[in-house]
């Protein structure tokens, strides 16, 4: 190779550099190499949230952002809240004014001091199991919607730490006992809970509650049965949202836990306040009603004013406390 | 006072995860806890991003919205901690956090989760000092010495940024403006409500 030939290849290849250097910015702001770069506003606009690949061990952690989380907390401070204060605060108002105009209702003909079994020792031990734990729950449910606004500005943040923390704990064991309670309740009650044509007689009489009327009724009326539809359906449904609280993450993503907590809070809510309903008749709305779920025996008299067609059924198969002494 | 932010630019980050590093061992975050993780998009594909998340120190934070114990305050610096003493491990923040930033010690089963966990902004807890006991608990505060969050300072690329949100915002702009080209400021618009134009 002559040093002419070198010369001119050096040249050439100088020639070439060139021609690129020049060539490629002009190409560059035309077609611009990252055009197919992601866009995080555009990536938003098309999908809810933004998830990819990571390296962790937690897997379900790979995600850039779920803009959508951020709304839950309108429905769990706000309208949680008004739902949960209307029901359960209208409910114990209506009861006041309800005591309060219509006063206890009485044994009309007064105590016979007779007795008739109405719930035996295992119906009783269930229920009270059952609405102890339902109590319990209740307020420590009740502790974390509206402890930050009501418990908290009158005791230390640490004592309300403390409450929430052990309430915390109860919530999630008592869960137990009150799921048992709630599948004896379904179980055990059944049979005397299905809504039959006596129900809508006694709902067309307002249950004997409005008026002084005493509608006939078997061992449960329509209005225990739907007490007992209410505690066996939205137990269930508290059981149930309540566990995937609990157990998060099996097989629910967080929207799935979030939709379970809107469905436990509701429920919960309105479950408080049907059984404000519930206790206020078992206690001071009527005379001997709480001597049933108490000692276990009611009087005639009583049985025969409320559960007519029951005590009938009773006394035909000559129940042992309520049958007639045999004269000597 | 700044408004303190983090700014990941996806378009300088190379997926080394050294700001995960950083963070565990400055912090001493126990095992199975990640406060901040490297995610990337379009995996081996043209137009592969990775962006670095952690906890953004939302405007209006939903995660103090949704405790039941108030055990969450935002420092003069826009800056999201909580109190670990307060905490009762319920979960609720997780539920509420759009970039799943808070974790927990243990696994969520019975209510055990344990105290929650997540970013601090390299700001420590309630109390300020750079005590044993707070260590422990929250990590260093390294603010409190007048030093930025490690993972940014540690960042190769100097694609995650963290600091006075006008001034990293700033930051960005001018690269975007030089290059011609950005994916936009990760997670700005789902925790400060507003965006810079990439």
């Amino acid at each position: 190779m002559t040093l002419q030939t070198r010369i001119r290849t050096i040249v050439g290849v100088f020639a070439i550099a060139f021609a690129v250097a020049f060539v490629t910015p002009a190409a560059a702001q035309s077609v611009n190499p990252t055009a197919s770069s992601v866009n995080e506003e555009k990536l938003l606009k098309e999908l809810n949230q933004i998830s990819g690949r990571c390296t962790l061990p937690n897997q379900t952690a790979c995600n850039i952002e779920i803009p959508a989380n951020r709304e839950w907390r309108d429905f769990q401070q706000v309208t949680l809240r008004w739902i949960a204060a209307i029901s359960i605060v209208g409910v114990f108002a209506l009861l006041v004014i309800f005591y309060l105009t219509r006063g206890m209702v009485k044994i009309e003909s007064g105590r016979s001091g007779r007795t008739v079994t109405r719930f035996n020792g295992y119906e009783r031990f269930v229920h009270w199991m059952t609405a102890t734990c339902f109590i319990i729950l209740a307020l420590s449910g009740l502790n974390i919607t509206f402890g930050k606004a009501l418990l908290l500005p009158i005791m230390s943040p640490e004592a309300f730490t403390a409450i929430s923390q052990w309430g915390k704990y109860f919530h999630n064991y008592l869960s137990f006992p009150f799921t048992i309670g709630t599948i004896m309740i379904f179980l055990m009650w059944i049979g005397g809970n299905i809504p039959n044509k006596t129900d809508i007689e006694w709902a067309k009489r307002g249950g004997g509650i409005v008026g002084k009327d005493h509608p006939p009724a078997y061992r449960f009326n329509g209005g225990q049965k739907m007490i007992y539809w209410i505690v066996v359906l939205g137990g269930a449904a508290v059981a149930i949202s309540g566990y995937i609280l609990m157990f998060p993450f099996y097989g629910t993503t967080v929207s799935g836990v979030q939709l379970a907590q809107i469905v436990h809070g509701i429920v919960a809510a309105l479950f408080i306040a049907a059984m404000l309903g519930h206790i206020y008749i078992g206690t001071i709305g009527m005379e001997g009603a709480f001597e049933a779920m108490g000692s276990g025996e009611v009087d005639v008299n009583w049985a025969k004013e409320h559960h007519k067609l029951w005590l009938e059924e009773e006394m035909g198969k000559g129940s042992p406390r309520a049958k007639a002494q045999p004269a000597e | 006072m700044a408004r303190m932010k983090f700014l990941c630019d996806a378009d300088r980050c190379i997926e080394c995860n050294a700001c995960v590093t950083a963070c565990k061992n400055e912090h001493e975050v126990p095992w199975g806890i990640n406060r901040r993780r490297v995610v990337t998009i379009n995996d081996g594909l043209p137009g592969e991003r990775s962006v670095s998340m952690a906890c953004m120190h939302c405007t209006d934070a939903p995660c103090a919205a949704v405790c039941p114990v108030n055990c969450f305050f935002t420092t003069a610096d826009g800056v999201v901690l909580h109190s670990k003493d307060l905490c009762i491990g319920c979960g609720y923040c997780f539920y509420a956090c759009p970039f799943g930033a808070p974790q927990y010690p243990r696994v969520g089963n019975f209510g055990s989760r344990g105290k929650m966990d997540k970013c601090t902004f390299c700001a420590g807890g309630p109390d300020p000092a750079n005590t044993q006991a707070n260590f422990t608990q929250y990590g260093t505060n390294r603010l409190a010495e007048g030093k930025l969050p490690l993972c940014a300072e540690m960042c190769s690329t100097k694609s995650l940024l963290a600091g006075d949100g006008d001034i990293i915002a700033k930051i960005y702009k001018e690269r975007v403006a030089k290059r011609g080209y950005g994916s936009g400021a990760w997670g700005w618009k789902t925790a400060y409500r507003e965006t810079i134009a990439g």
